[in-house]
């Protein structure tokens, strides 16, 4: 019997092993955010088209906002321009850039030419603002309720499709559970 | 740290003093922070330089997840080895900083992962592997010593 239903057991452990390990939809570099249920960690930065205009998450207490990490040298950044400027359009949260490690010349340049779909972007040029918030690469897109906290954090280009299905239920259940 | 401190023995006289504490605040901050490091990005202090290799030895770079960040020339293991060093300087502990990274980016950016229970199993497996790989042996010895030794074609006469 045993001879039997070990190498069986064994095989079944495996088979779900690779199925999780192997699955081409999983991605290995994303990892579960520390910073999810915890305060968003303030910044005061300038923004990247203005150098003279403070750019603070600090004002946005109070509602839900989208706090997006992006860079000119990032090309997976690219691609989620224009779903980001689908959904400024529709104006349900306001979406802050976080300009991180990159020129401001070369990001005005970028905003110009593909649109921008932020209410403010903050230039991070020395990437501490960026430490602070547990960015690891870009683009990363990161969900605050109107308390200050962080809910979601999505890493990868954004896309109407998560947008619907990640962003949208969440922003929806943290205007019905608070204020 | 002796940086503020060094900041007024140098500057002797009233004028010096009275410029000394405009400064102070500004300037002492920079004077204290540059002298840490020498030319080539080490900590003057050796000590601290020591705990720099070990703490930065021990934190994964996440951009390139197999490497530390010491080893890795990715643009944000340069930006954490920076980090650490300016942490160390201003006279945080280890734990400190390793507080401060897994705050941030989670218990993943240690290769070492404090034990604790849900690091338990990782902690644990060796020990697992080598307590079945005992039973295993086991098993099979006692089970080849309860065989009879003539089970074999006979080799003598």
């Amino acid at each position: 019997m045993w001879k039997f239903l070990l190498p069986f057991a064994a095989f079944v452990a495996l088979a779900v092993l690779f199925a999780f390990g192997l699955n081409p939809n999983r991605d290995i570099h994303a990892l579960p955010s520390p910073l999810i249920g915890k305060p968003a960690p303030s910044f005061t930065l300038t923004d990247v088209l203005d150098p003279a205009r403070p750019v603070s998450n600090a004002a946005l207490k109070g509602q839900v906002y989208v706090l997006n990490v992006w860079a000119t040298w990032c090309v997976p950044c690219r691609e989620e321009q224009e779903a980001l400027l689908a959904i400024s359009q529709k104006h349900i949260v306001p979406i802050i850039g976080l300009n991180w490690k990159d020129q401001r010349e070369r990001a005005k340049q970028w905003l110009q030419r593909y649109g921008n779909p932020y209410q403010a972007v903050a230039f991070d040029g020395d990437g501490r603002t960026a430490i602070e918030w547990g960015v690891y690469g870009a683009p990363e897109t990161y969900l605050v309720d109107q308390h200050g906290q962080v809910i979601f954090k999505f890493i990868s280009p954004m896309t109407q499709e998560v947008w619907e299905r990640e962003f949208l239920p969440r922003i929806a259940a943290a205007r019905r559970g608070g204020v | 740290m002796n940086g503020p401190s060094r900041c007024l023995s140098v500057n002797r006289g009233v004028l010096a003093i009275v410029l000394a504490a405009i400064a102070a605040a500004g300037l002492c901050s920079t004077v204290a922070a540059a002298p840490t490091v020498d030319a080539h990005g080490q900590l003057t202090d050796p000590a601290l330089q020591t705990r720099f290799e070990r703490i930065t030895g021990e934190l994964r770079c996440l951009v390139c997840q197999n490497e530390s960040i010491a080893d890795s020339n990715a643009d944000l293991a340069v930006d954490l080895r920076e980090q650490v060093r300016e942490m160390l300087a201003a006279g945080k502990s280890d734990d400190a900083i390793f507080t401060f990274m897994t705050d941030r980016y989670g218990e993943f950016v240690r290769f070492r992962p404090p034990l604790e229970p849900k690091t338990l199993l990782i902690w644990g497996a060796p020990f697992l592997m080598l307590l079945l790989g005992g039973f295993i042996v086991f098993r099979v010895v006692r089970q080849r010593s309860r065989m009879p030794l003539d089970d074999g074609p006979a080799i003598g006469p």
